[in-house]
């Protein structure tokens, strides 16, 4: 691996991608990223379908294993081990003990369906974090309160519209008390009548200052949420920068082209 | 050319009963099929070679009680086996490691390619290829323990190892039909929470995985104790055994196979109900 091994320069940098490259067979899905993400930030990830937003976010929690370059998460590179100026893979206990740190909000929800909601939120700061059930439990009702579900807590998945079980979903992911939040287009499953409840939720755990890294299309929820938007395009990142420049006076001609197909 | 109905052409008043006269077939295979059903019945109670004084008798003497047990435990052995090392393998088909897909390819296509009678009569004439069995330290000869071959594989083992190791093979399949059949989103789910892949296997796929598996698995277990009498061939001690053992006898074969089938569908009728409240209880949060 031929990845540089500085440390993050920015201090407030939570999260930092240095050179990273994805291939899957021969198509290079991502082709040498370079981003930064700092503490409390809200980053708005938007671009054409196939881009590689998605693999880029999974790249984030090592759902997928990057041919090249380093993610960094604080100071340490996600599922590697620097060593005397080498990157050395990571044993798959160390890798899940990192992914702890980082919540992960699908398209599909994928709650686990067998068990009810309040189960769904328990189950990894039992299982994982070897957390005590009746503290959890706790913590897992304050959060159901906080999604606006209190009263949905032994209700099983099924039971539930779709925005509610996003709304579990991202429940169940900060009840691991994440350092980052990653979110892949939250609501692109949904009826439209249904994608407001989520964004609300959203745009309440932007305000206590969680970093978050969200891929979607609401481009007013970007516009209003979002510290930055970044613009990916065919596995690169064309254009990085605050909401109003980005949406409002894009500095590249792939970006209008974008920006204008959304809006029609 | 046909010709063409304007609403207009259509009759407004409804018939109550649009395809009543259409019964007349089924009405006519429900006859003949009571028709056959009460001939077989009054030619079994008429039979005057047929002694249910016989049957009565036998049905709660004490070897075929005993020789019930042994199938009843035998077959629950050769499940319990059949659940556990069928698991085993289907997660080793499954894995990455190519020496582990390998072996349990080869498990599968051996243990369900050879018919289970000869995997039985193998098993129960093992003391042919070895006399011993021993346990000893590798590459010297000190020997901790060591025992007659047919002492530790008695008939019973050896159909217990019989079932289960075939049994086995035909789970594999199924329970990697089950872990297959859950959706790659639960998996990652689980993942990136942090889980390791035992976790989320154990607590995620695994159960998700079991509503699919359960149905194939009481089919498999019922199949199975009707194939624990195969084990007859190697005096394994159970029902059958039994019945064939009284019947050498008193040369009464009919009736003591009716002794025999009446205790097999007492068995699977209670399998099966334990089978039905089993998926009541794993489709807790699906809808149908
Ligand atoms: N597991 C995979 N195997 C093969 N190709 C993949 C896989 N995941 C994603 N891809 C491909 O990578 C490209 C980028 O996908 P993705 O990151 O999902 O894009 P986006 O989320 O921006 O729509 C697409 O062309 C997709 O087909
Ligand atoms: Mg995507």
């Amino acid at each position: 691996m031929t990845a540089q091994l500085e440390k993050p320069t920015a201090r407030e940098a939570l999260v930092r991608l240095s050179g990273v490259r994805k291939s899957f067979g021969d198509h290079e899905v991502l082709r040498g990223v370079d981003l930064q993400i700092d503490r409390g930030e809200v980053l708005c990830l938007i671009g054409p379908s196939g881009s590689g937003k998605s693999t880029l976010l999974r790249c984030i929690n090592e759902l997928e294993t990057v041919d090249d370059g380093v993610v960094f998460l604080e100071d340490t590179p996600i599922g590697h081990i620097a060593e005397g100026g080498r990157l050395r893979r990571m044993r798959p206990r160390m890798v899940a003990r990192q992914r702890r740190e980082i919540g992960m909000v699908f398209q599909r929800f994928n709650l686990f369906p067998h068990m009810t909601v309040l189960e769904n939120i328990v189950e990894a700061p039992v299982r994982v974090r070897r957390e005590p059930i009746g503290e959890v439990r706790e913590r897992a009702q304050g959060l159901l309160e906080r999604v606006g579900l209190s009263t949905h807590a032994d209700h099983y998945p099924a039971q539930l519209s779709g925005g509610q079980q996003q709304r579990v979903a991202i429940a169940r992911a900060l009840a691991m008390r994440p350092k980052l939040m990653l979110f892949d287009e939250p609501t692109s499953a949904l009826d439209p009548e249904l994608v407001g409840e989520v964004l609300d939720v959203m745009r309440g755990l932007a305000r206590t200052g969680m970093t978050m890294v969200v891929v979607t299309h609401e481009m007013g929820f970007a516009r209003d949420v979002a510290d930055r938007i970044a613009f990916m395009d065919d596995g690169t990142i064309v254009e990085i920068g605050d909401p109003a420049t980005v949406l409002g006076n894009p500095s590249h001609q792939r970006t209008r082209t974008f920006l204008t197909a959304i809006r029609r | 050319m046909s010709q063409v109905l304007t609403p207009k052409d259509v009759p407004l008043r409804r018939d109550r009963q649009p395809y009543a006269e259409r019964h007349w077939g089924t009405w006519a295979g429900a006859a003949v099929a009571m028709a056959i059903v009460a001939a077989l019945i009054a030619s079994l109670a008429t039979n005057k070679n047929l002694d249910y004084g016989v049957i009565t008798r036998n049905l709660t003497a004490g070897p075929v009680l005993r020789g019930l047990l042994t199938t009843f435990v035998m077959s629950i052995v050769g499940m319990v086996i059949g659940l556990v090392l069928g698991t085993l393998v289907a997660l080793a088909r499954m894995s990455s490691n190519r020496v582990l897909q390998a072996v349990a390819f080869a498990y599968i296509w051996f243990f369900r390619g050879v018919p289970l009678l000869v995997q039985l009569l193998v098993w129960g004439n093992l003391g042919l290829l070895f006399a011993t069995l021993s346990l000893r330290i590798p590459f010297t000869q000190i020997v901790l323990v060591e025992a007659n071959t047919n002492k530790v594989v008695t008939a019973t083992v050896a159909a217990c190892l019989g079932l289960g190791l075939h049994e086995a093979a035909y789970m594999a399949e199924i329970v990697r039909g089950g872990i297959l059949a859950v959706d790659v989103g639960q998996g990652e789910a689980a993942t990136a929470l942090g889980m390791t892949s035992s976790l989320a296997m154990r607590r995620i796929v695994l159960p998700q995985a079991l509503r699919v598996i359960i149905p194939p698995t009481g089919n498999q277990f019922i199949s199975l104790l009707k194939a624990s009498s195969l084990v007859s061939v190697i005096a394994g001690g159970d029902l059958l055994t039994a019945v064939e053992n009284i019947s050498a006898v008193n040369y009464r074969t009919m009736e003591l196979l009716a002794v025999a089938s009446f205790w097999y569908l007492v068995i699977v009728s209670v399998l099966s109900i334990g089978q039905h409240f089993l998926e009541r209880r794993l489709s807790r949060g699906h809808q149908r």
